[in-house]
């Protein structure tokens, strides 16, 4: 009894959480800190999750929803500033449209099957199969990756079509209204025949006369990319995947943009080169699908891969799974690149 | 089926969605177009291929990945979901032989690979959501079609910059009824511990009268709705169309608000059962005032607009009133009027804006004040537009005739006083789109032309294409073998039962 008392006290700990993060956001005027409050508020959606023993899911959340999204927010803000604008009009239609969900999924919670009861339809109709067979017939001991992997494996190539677009839509719209400043240089620059980019600004946001943050960067980063690595090719085992590899990856070089200069990263990893692997992802991904059907199976069906189903199952899940890693990773990047890449240069280098 | 007709299913989705991420590498005018006109026309080929194999041997299951339903994800290809198909993969390959020169105008050189791209994300997700026989998978691709048809709406901004504004209206109302479907299906999978649509409607009898299956009926057809422009929630849609790119508006104009509408028709007579929704829960007493309203008010509005895009936009949600009060008859006469009207009206507005996009090509403007004696200077594209526009108000020989005559049969079934005032009221409206096909047609022919104008017609690009829709109309108008017939058996397998 006393550890349900305690599940239920931390269940409602964290509710209590959100709901004030989530209104304090609505109230603060500086976007900065707004911009931290839901950062708050993932983690605390992660930590539900957590309660929920949705490990994968809150590991995904705090990733994207309080790791990349805020460094995405505060891409923005760095330039559109982070005052909110005054007098914004207090509408109505929106809070009313809010209470009347809220009332309605209250309304829906009295006769929801009760929380957590092993005898709820969820637990006893499709998901016993998952749950006992899938050792056997997948072999992937966390079964969370079998069904996201094979069993819906389709699903997960339809979200991570949904991340692609996302990406290419942000790369679209942000590069129709450049700056006359870059079409110009680019001009320029195929004129001369050489790259002028980089003369342009070395630095781009990055903070050049740190000292601290460029050390620890140095040091931080190499274990960013290892952790990505484990957490990639960990999937099959524990939490994880391409979904939380390819966030952290993406993490890795924002941090690197955020403190060496944006000019230095795409150096490394141009947004050519981002825009080629955001699509070689897609294509390993539904490349996997396109061999099954040459192989006599259907779309998706890694069983034929090899003589051995399960080993096809394997070798599949891998590939796919690295799909996902690098088509998240690069879309972060894309996105992060067509933000940042719009502001002013902080200071130059001499030529 | 054996071989390779036995993935066509899956070919059918799969091959616009592995070819949307190689467009986006290619640069240019032309590579991009050419490959997306192909894929798109190769996706046409394996829907005509799956209508013809629906109706000879019954409806195909495809189990994505090898693992049978409910445990793994399944594509259903039935009467219904193959003529949706045929609709959305035709107008599109249509579209795209009109999009070449049409687009290069009104987009950027080097951005056309990503804007094909994302144009066959749209065509992806639209199909994606009707051959599907997943609830989940329905909310991922509706997620695809979704997003990309914010960028391309987007895409229009270099004419007018209000595009990205009306874009970024849709995203905020898009995602909210997006989000109100999700929450609907996360309902029903609490309830019946599955996502399979079959298996749902299955199980749905047994949790028809709890609380958290009522609120999923409320989440799901408003979230549908608000998808579907269906009035009041269509504020996004006239602006969205308005804007954006010629071929953009003609493509979904055809297409992507009649997704919807399958999306209700599904959920309402597969999963829902039409008993519970009209008999116990009353669903048409709320979906037919709103229908009646949508198009009365609707058709009032368009007679009141200068663009004529906006004018057509607002038609289109009059249109989309007619589809959703053949939902509400609940007969199978009404669900037949649906649905052919889902495919007439595709073809005779998909050819209507592709008319005004020839205009808007030459003259550079769609407002009527820019278009005086347009009759006189492009006598070809202005003498499609009228044709298109007899369709649309539904003269005998073309398919809005077609369509309104099943409607009328439809709600005179009805055998009361009801049955009367909708006749009165579809008549009403359209002689409202009389009059506003009739002003364009007086702004076209009886005002003279600004002095100077050229008197030039569109190119042949455009031309040959968009007398094709008007053409292709006019057929269906008079041989409806194809659109009436196959809607007929769509219905009909929809009303004896979920499969």
């Amino acid at each position: 009894m006393e550890t349900e008392t305690l599940a239920l006290f931390v269940d409602l700990f964290l509710m209590v959480l959100l709901v004030a993060g989530a209104l304090t956001v609505l109230t603060v005027r500086n976007l900065f800190v707004a911009t931290m409050l839901l950062g708050i508020v993932s983690f605390t959606m992660a930590l539900t999750f957590v309660s929920l023993d949705a490990v994968d899911v809150a590991f995904t959340e705090a990733a994207v929803g309080a790791g990349i999204s805020t460094v995405l927010y505060i891409g923005t803000l760095a330039l559109v500033g982070a005052q909110e604008k005054t007098g914004v009009k207090f509408s109505a239609w929106p809070l009313a449209i809010c209470l009347a969900v809220g009332a309605v999924l209250i309304y829906a919670t009295y006769e929801m099957p009760p929380y957590g009861s092993p005898d709820n339809p969820a637990q006893t109709h499709v998901a016993p199969r998952y749950v006992q067979v899938s050792p056997t017939e997948i072999g992937v001991p966390n079964m969370v990756t079998s069904v996201l992997a094979s069993y819906r494996g389709f699903d997960t190539f339809g979200e991570v079509t949904v991340i692609f677009t996302a990406g290419i839509g942000v790369l679209l719209i942000l590069s129709q209204r450049r700056r006359k400043r870059d079409d110009e240089a680019e001009e320029e620059a195929q004129k001369k025949g050489t790259q002028s980019k980089l003369r342009v600004s070395l630095t781009g946001l990055g903070s050049q006369h740190d000292l601290v943050p460029h050390i620890v960067a140095k040091l931080l980063i190499p274990f960013i990319f290892v952790f990505g690595l484990y957490v990639q090719f960990h999937g099959d085992f524990g939490p994880g995947g391409g979904f939380q590899a390819g966030v952290i990856f993406a993490a890795g070089f924002i941090l690197h943009a955020l403190i060496y200069g944006l000019q230095f990263t795409q150096r490394v990893l141009s947004p050519q080169v981002a825009l080629i692997l955001i699509v070689a992802g897609v294509l390993i991904y539904g490349g996997v699908g396109i061999v099954s059907m040459l192989m006599g199976g259907n779309f998706l069906d890694y069983n034929v891969l090899l003589p051995d189903s399960v080993a096809g199952q394997h070798i599949g899940i891998l590939i796919i799974e690295l799909g996902v890693g690098i088509t998240v990773a690069a879309a972060m990047l894309v996105i992060y690149y067509a933000f940042v890449g719009r502001a002013e240069p902080v200071n130059k280098l001499p030529d | 089926m054996t071989g390779l007709s036995s993935q066509f299913a899956a070919l059918v989705v799969v091959l616009p969605l592995m070819f949307a991420p190689i467009c986006a590498l290619l640069r240019g005018r032309t590579l991009p177009w050419a490959i997306t006109t192909i894929v798109s026309a190769l996706s046409f080929y394996v829907s005509i291929e799956l209508v013809i194999a629906v109706n000879t041997g019954g409806p195909i299951s495809y189990h994505m990945g090898g693992w049978a339903p409910p445990w793994g994800i399944e594509y259903l290809v039935d009467p219904l979901s193959s003529y949706m198909l045929l609709i959305i993969s035709g107008i599109s390959t249509g579209v795209l032989i009109y999009a070449r020169d049409s687009i290069a105008q009104e987009v950027a050189d080097k951005h056309l690979g990503l804007f094909f791209t994302a144009y066959l994300l749209g065509l992806t997700g639209m199909l994606g959501i009707c051959i599907t026989g997943d609830a989940f998978n329905i909310f991922v691709f509706l997620e695809v079609m979704s997003l990309a048809s914010y960028v391309l709406i987007a895409m229009g901004e270099k004419y007018d910059r209000r595009a990205l504004t009306a874009a970024f209206q849709y995203l905020i109302i898009g995602s909210v009824g997006a989000t109100f479907f999700l929450i609907g299906v996360g309902l029903l999978y609490m309830m019946t511990g599955t996502l399979n649509i079959a298996d749902i409607a299955s199980r749905f009898s047994e949790i028809e009268d709890t609380r958290p299956a009522r609120a999923a009926v409320a989440f799901l057809v408003i979230g549908i709705g608000i998808k579907l422009a269906l009035f009041p929630f269509h504020v996004w849609l006239p602006n969205a169309y308005s804007y954006a790119p010629t071929i953009v508006t003609a493509f979904f104009a055809g297409t992507a608000t009649k997704v919807s509408v399958y999306l209700l028709i599904r959920f309402i007579f597969t999963v829902f059962d039409p008993e519970f929704a009209f008999g116990i829960i009353q669903l048409k007493d709320i979906l037919m005032p709103l229908a009646v309203l949508g198009f009365l008010s609707m058709s009032a509005v368009a007679i009141f607009q200068t663009n004529i895009k906006r004018l057509l936009a607002y038609s289109s949600v009059a249109q989309l009133g007619y589809m959703a009060l053949g939902i509400a008859l609940a007969s199978e006469a009404g669900l037949t009027a649906a649905i052919v009207h889902m495919f007439n009206h595709a073809v005779v507005k998909t050819g209507l804006f592709l008319s005004v996009g020839g205009m808007f090509f030459m003259v550079g403007s769609v407002y009527l004040k820019d278009l005086a004696g347009i009759g006189k200077r492009m006598p070809i594209t202005t003498f499609g537009f009228v044709l298109g526009g007899l369709a649309l108000i539904g003269v005998p020989l073309t398919p809005g005739f077609i369509s309104k005559w099943y409607l009328v049969v439809a709600a005179l079934e009805t055998n009361s006083n009801l049955g009367y005032a909708l006749v009165v009221a579809i008549m009403m409206s359209s002689l409202m789109a009389v009059i506003y096909i009739w002003r364009v047609v007086e702004v076209a022919y009886f005002r003279s032309p600004p002095e100077g104008a050229e008197h030039k017609e569109a190119p042949l690009s455009l031309l040959v294409p968009c007398w094709m829709f008007i053409l292709g109309s006019f057929y269906f108008g008079i041989d409806t073998t194809v659109n009436v017939g196959l809607a007929e058996t769509a219905a009909a397998f929809l009303m004896g039962g979920a499969p």
